[in-house]
């Protein structure tokens, strides 16, 4: 006869499974994935923290995948891109931010040197794009808009492909094969580039040729002028048209021994600095405000100083007497704009540079019903890019925005997705950004002090006499170590700590690259995972009681 | 004195040169609790309060020894804490050969099962005792120092938690000094436990020339598992120290275990060293130093060196004379680095 045993008698042991501790919580752990502050602040929306995961196994291949699935131009964009990610990086906070565009560029040369080409896999959509300008937005709209499976055309009025890739940005800082070698593999993916193209009437392309969309991406290259009094014997030039004739002509310009360059933007830096390679004595730069006010990078006037620039701050020229210019003294006021003090000196120089700006030449948008102009030349988009007239886009510098090469890149994403929704009949719609991991998520214990790896820069006698670059790459040992120095802010990279600190043995490890799950019958909620997690990708939750 | 060379630190600034594991780091190279075939001495469903630094210091002990022994083990289990949220009858929590007698005879029945598996020819089944620190310094110290020496053949390992915390948060002789506990209440002109008391178990330990002696901390887990597998090369008794913060006995939050051991470390109050044969050998440097308060503030058992008098002012006398332990510690250890950074909290 079978009788259950009376409590208190013998019993056979048994496990403490059978009880279940999760009813203590009171709050629950939870893993997520938080927005790295340079995936935040990168104009090209690169996911950063992502790449750099697959960087740091020594996985270049997939890293650079996952690059390109949001910029075409790593190369470039390593070089010339003023990282706005660097400046958001939390490491600052522990040591120096992580050389992100080292590793960028140091993944673009991965690619040269193995050949490799982006992954995509999109259906043919039987739809055709017209891309007007083939600077950065332009070629990045085009690669865009190849991977999801149309066909384009780059229309360019000039005679080289680049923008102002080329014919701003002098090639100490990119030199042209890379340039070159980047843009081709965009064009090897079926991109049709025709050059000296200029597209005059954007209605013929619609109607006539058939184009179910246009992006229009021409820049903005036209150069502000000043009215100074001048006796003219100096020459006066504007740099853009300058950058473009050393690009484009054989015959370097002549300069003379001093000039004078006016300005204080990037555009300023690399003109002056254009000028002392091409053999000026003493180049020099006037600018009326101050260095706290220049809108050029620090880096920029500091490499220009080093090669022998002169900075003249705080002074606006007044009058050009022969090659004598007459500058004032300026000064700051309390709300941060330059006034004339009255007080002058003289400079000597045989050429004056305007680098004063540029506007956009969109005469030729005029004439399109519904997209509206602005006086400087600027065209209004709405928030998918589009301009009054319908399928007509617009990005780059010659709408309203900061403009950078990577900007620039953004933008030929973003109308890329934007126009690939158009064309479906759909709209785009931008993903919900995750919550910000600031550095106060992190427990940075867990990490090491490493400072950022310097990369070696060229002797400074080859600067001031060549046009070699001036910023060398990584080599393959530290790049791995820079990569390494990302934190991985708010995403779990799999360091086992929730894993191993948990009194409860209450996470489950799924094996590599499938992270952890919380065995919620077991957990009691104490928050040690939280609390030790390095990258915090773990929040506490309050239980339903 | 060096830095420890039982093991090398590894260096990934991202991925955990102090993390637990590393998806870097060759399988081989990991820790045992980065492993998915860790033996989890202790599974869940334990009593251990939430965030019990005891707890995740036994299994991360006990894995370490079942992975050197190759599960060649035998547990013997003072009473105490440990024992008591393992082993509610009829449940338990262990996955190990476990033994449990009496509060007192802990090294004693190690002793004698040490020497029943040699009779039986199964020396290759090693022998770790374990127990708070009151089955230690207090209740079986007499048995532990007979074991120490007779040279028995047992690994001891101590969850110091600086008290009786199961039975009501009484004081025991590992307690420090100002701590507040059931039996030293924060009353009068000397609040908490009094200076000049208790006694320093690793060091009295040391002073059997056993063979092996070291401190661990839950907050290293490299280390404590270096050590621990050191110990088990040896024969012969050995001793490990382990700091287990109790957020129930410490007034401290459940997620502040790892935190508080940490600081203990980096303030020097809880030196990490290890010994052989009565010679100290190796210390762990502190790699980013606070001053004591830090450690002390987050737990409420020190609440009352923080007050202010009518005057507005701390009263430092406490403070200050704690400061000096730590101070005192940092000298006899050696624990500063010359580049090591100052007054970062970590």
């Amino acid at each position: 006869m079978s009788q259950p045993l009376p409590f208190a008698v013998t019993l056979d042991p048994g496990s403490s499974l059978a009880n279940q501790t999760g009813s203590w919580r009171t709050e629950r752990p939870l893993y997520l994935d938080r927005l790295p502050p340079c995936n935040n602040a990168c104009p090209a929306g690169e996911n950063i923290q992502q790449w750099l995961y697959h960087a740091e196994e020594g996985d270049y291949f997939t890293a650079w995948q996952k690059l390109m699935e949001d910029n075409p131009l790593p190369s470039v964009m390593g070089r010339v891109c003023y990282h706005p990610c660097e400046d958001a990086c939390n490491r600052v906070e522990l040591d120096e931010a992580v050389g992100i565009h080292a590793v960028e560029r140091f993944l673009g040369k991965q690619a040269w040197e193995h050949g490799w080409n982006p992954a995509f896999a999109a259906e043919p959509s039987g739809k055709r794009v017209l891309v007007v300008g083939a600077g950065p937005s332009g070629l990045a709209a085009a690669y865009h808009l190849t991977r999801m499976g149309h066909v384009v055309t780059i229309r360019e009025a000039g005679p080289m492909a680049g923008g102002m890739m080329r014919f701003g940005i002098p090639k100490y800082r990119l030199p042209r094969e890379v340039l070159d070698y980047e843009i081709q593999r965009i064009l090897d993916m079926g991109v049709v580039l025709q050059l000296n193209s200029k597209v005059e009437d954007l209605e013929a392309a619609f109607s006539n040729e058939g184009f179910d969309a246009v992006f229009v991406a021409v820049g903005a290259h036209l150069a502000k002028r000043i009215d100074i009094p001048a006796n003219a014997a100096a020459g006066i030039l504007d740099a853009v048209s300058l950058l473009r004739d050393i690009e484009t002509g054989a015959e370097p310009p002549r300069l003379g021994r001093r000039v004078i360059v006016y300005g204080g933007g990037n555009t300023a830096m690399d003109v002056a600095r254009t000028a002392k390679r091409l053999g000026v004595d003493e180049p020099m730069i006037v600018y009326r405000r101050s260095r706290k006010e220049m809108p050029a990078h620090e880096f920029e006037a500091a490499e220009a100083e080093e090669e022998g620039v002169m900075i003249h701050w705080l002074r606006t020229i007044k009058q050009i007497d022969a090659t004598t210019f007459t500058v004032e003294k300026m000064e700051i006021d309390a709300s941060g704009r330059p006034q004339p003090t009255g007080a002058f000196e003289t400079l000597e120089a045989d050429t004056l540079i305007l680098a004063l700006g540029q506007d956009a030449d969109t005469a030729f948008l005029e004439r399109v019903e519904g997209a509206e102009v602005a006086g400087d030349g600027t065209v209004s988009v709405n928030e998918q890019m589009m301009t009054g007239r319908a399928g007509l886009f617009a990005g780059g510098d010659m709408v309203p925005s900061e403009r950078t090469a990577t900007v620039a890149v953004g933008h030929g994403k973003k109308a890329a997705r934007h126009i690939d929704a158009w064309l479906r009949g759909e709209s785009y719609r931008k993903p919900e950004k995750n919550e910000i991991a600031a550095f106060d998520h992190l427990n940075t214990w867990y990490y090491d002090d490493a400072p950022q790896t310097v990369q070696p820069a060229l002797n400074l006698i080859r600067r001031q006499s060549g046009f070699e670059e001036v910023q060398r790459g990584l080599t393959d040992d530290n790049a791995l170590f820079e990569a390494r120095r990302c934190l991985s802010c708010g995403n779990c990279f799999e360091c086992d700590n929730c894993y191993g600190i948990c009194p409860d043995n209450a996470v489950e490890k799924l094996g590599a690259g499938n992270r952890f799950e919380f065995k919620y019958d077991y957990c009691k909620g104490c928050g040690l995972c939280a609390a030790e997690c390095p990258s915090g990708a773990i929040k506490m939750e309050p239980e339903d009681i | 004195m060096t830095e420890p060379t039982t093991h090398q630190r590894i260096r990934f600034y991202q991925t955990g040169t102090h993390t637990v594991g590393n998806r870097l780091l060759d399988e081989t190279k990991r820790t045992v609790q980065a492993s998915m075939a860790r033996a989890n001495s202790i599974t869940s469903g334990h009593r251990a309060c939430q965030g019990c630094g005891e707890a995740l210091g036994a299994r991360y002990a006990l894995d370490s020894v079942m992975r050197a022994t190759e599960g060649q083990m035998v547990a013997v289990n003072a009473t105490g804490c440990l024992e008591v949220f393992t082993t509610p009858y009829p449940e338990t929590s262990w996955q190990i050969p476990w033994l449990h007698s009496l509060f007192g005879n802990a090294p004693a029945v190690a002793t004698g099962v040490a020497a029943a598996l040699r009779v039986k020819g199964k020396g290759h089944v090693r022998v770790v005792a374990q127990g708070g620190d009151g089955g230690t310094a207090d209740i079986g110290f007499g048995c532990l120092s007979g074991m120490f020496e007779r040279n028995d053949d047992v690994l001891y390992i101590c969850y110091d938690n600086e008290g009786y915390m199961n039975t009501g948060v009484q004081r025991s002789s590992a307690t420090p000094p100002t701590a507040r506990t059931s039996t030293t209440p924060a009353l009068g002109d000397d609040p908490g436990n009094v200076f000049g008391t208790g006694k320093n178990l690793p060091l009295i330990a040391l002073a059997h020339n056993i063979p092996y002696v070291a401190t661990a901390s839950v907050a290293d887990l490299h280390d404590l598992e270096a050590k621990v597998a050191k110990a088990m090369g040896f024969r012969g008794a050995r001793y490990i120290h382990i700091m287990v913060p109790c957020p129930l006995g410490w007034g401290s939050a459940s997620d502040a275990t790892i935190r508080i051991a940490r600081l203990a470390v980096e303030s020097g109050f809880f030196p990490l060293f290890e010994a052989e044969y009565g010679e100290i050998t190796a210390a762990n440097k502190i790699r980013r130093q606070v001053p004591v308060s830090e450690y002390l503030k987050l737990q409420r058992r020190f609440a009352h060196l923080f007050k202010r008098g009518p005057d507005g002012e701390e009263d430092r006398k406490g403070l200050d004379r704690l400061q000096q332990m730590a101070d005192a510690n940092i000298a006899r250890f050696n624990l500063l680095s010359d580049g090591a950074a100052q007054g970062t909290s970590p």
